[in-house]
């Protein structure tokens, strides 16, 4: 008889000052309620949280690592598409 | 000495004293790893509220004792904990069906002594309940999943539920202890607790597919200390014996 497994879920936590989620693992519940909750027992034990996304894996498109020559080596030398040949005045203060 | 107080304040601090030990049990054992932590934070909050419980027991009690020796130091007959506490784990169902009797018991409790005239018991109560009120979200979700799911799993959480039924009663009986805490506005009468366990529980059961028992029965004994089951000795040998076999030891 097959063992059926849980699903895997990405688990992401905003963190006490951060303004965004970030990825912080995966773990495996049966739904995405109960996800949640074990991202909490697992992932916030130690105050690191005020908000969890939870995603299920399976659900996440991914760029494929084979073909990273193509995606990402034609934006290596356009240095240019920096923004860090202008000159910022003084007072417009931190960017 | 306060020797009412010192009563209730070890009633309260070995439930969860009792519970938190038999929860960590589990630890390193537990069907799955995300269950697996989440049943060492539960027990980890448990002992944690132990410390506050039997602190201010040792302060009302005046005896220069600390919640440390009230916790390590004692025999059998002293605990004050209800008998569903000391029930041994069984399988992760019935571990869980004893963790909802109890957290359904627990946060009407906690909720309750937030408004306590002592404001130490307030104090702990206030900080208790947020826990009390994950672990019964937890605790009833898993069992309406169980419950609810395949037919050996209903199997196994009805025979929990059966099981474990006779031992739910206990918490809500009345004693002198219980009026003299009602009498100075320190905690409610354990009855006045019943109807909105009874509707958690109900809601609870419906929701997973199981039938409550249709008994009154209560075994008693653990609360007063006169009778607990044969369990609780065992596990204390367990919980106890390294204050016992090096008495002092520290680390």
């Amino acid at each position: 008889m097959m063992k059926p497994e849980w699903p895997l879920f990405e688990i992401f936590i905003r963190g006490q000052h951060g303004m965004s989620h970030r990825h912080v693992g995966s773990l495996h519940a049966p739904d995405a309620e109960m996800a949640i909750k074990n991202a909490r027992d697992v992932y916030t034990r130690r105050n690191e949280g005020v908000s969890i996304w939870v995603v299920e894996t399976a659900q996440i498109v991914a760029s494929s690592p084979s073909e990273k020559g193509p995606m990402y080596e034609p934006a290596e030398s356009k240095a240019y598409r920096h923004p860090t040949f202008f000159d910022i005045p003084d007072d417009v203060g931190a960017m | 000495m306060d020797s009412d107080l010192f009563e209730f304040a070890c009633r309260m601090g070995d439930n969860t004293l009792v519970l938190g030990h038999r929860v960590s049990e589990w630890c390193g054992l537990a069907p799955v790893l995300e269950e697996d932590i989440a049943l060492a934070n539960t027990a980890l909050d448990l002992i944690g509220q132990t410390q506050m419980w039997l602190g201010l027991a040792a302060q009302a009690e005046g005896k220069d004792r600390s919640a440390d020796d009230l916790a390590m130091l004692r025999d059998v007959w002293d605990f004050r904990s209800v008998l569903l506490v000391e029930q041994p784990n069984g399988d992760f169902g019935q571990t869980m069906m004893r963790q909802f009797l109890f957290d359904a018991w627990h946060v009407a409790q906690l909720d309750a002594l937030k408004t306590s005239s002592h404001q130490q018991v307030s104090d702990i109560a206030s900080k208790s309940v947020k826990e009390a009120m994950y672990h019964v979200d937890r605790s009833a979700d898993t069992v309406i999943a169980l419950g609810d799911g395949s037919e050996e799993s209903h199997a196994r959480m009805q025979a929990a539920l059966t099981l474990l039924w006779p031992y739910a009663g206990e918490v809500f009986e009345d004693d002198t202890v219980d009026q003299a805490m009602a009498d100075k506005g320190i905690a409610p009468l354990p009855s006045t607790l019943r109807p909105a366990f009874d509707a958690r529980v109900r809601d609870v059961m419906a929701q997973s597919t199981l039938q409550i028992p249709d008994t009154e029965f209560a075994h008693k004994g653990g609360k007063t200390g006169a009778r607990h089951s044969e369990h609780l000795g065992h596990m204390l040998t367990q919980m106890q014996w390294l204050q016992r076999a090096y008495p002092q030891a520290q680390w």
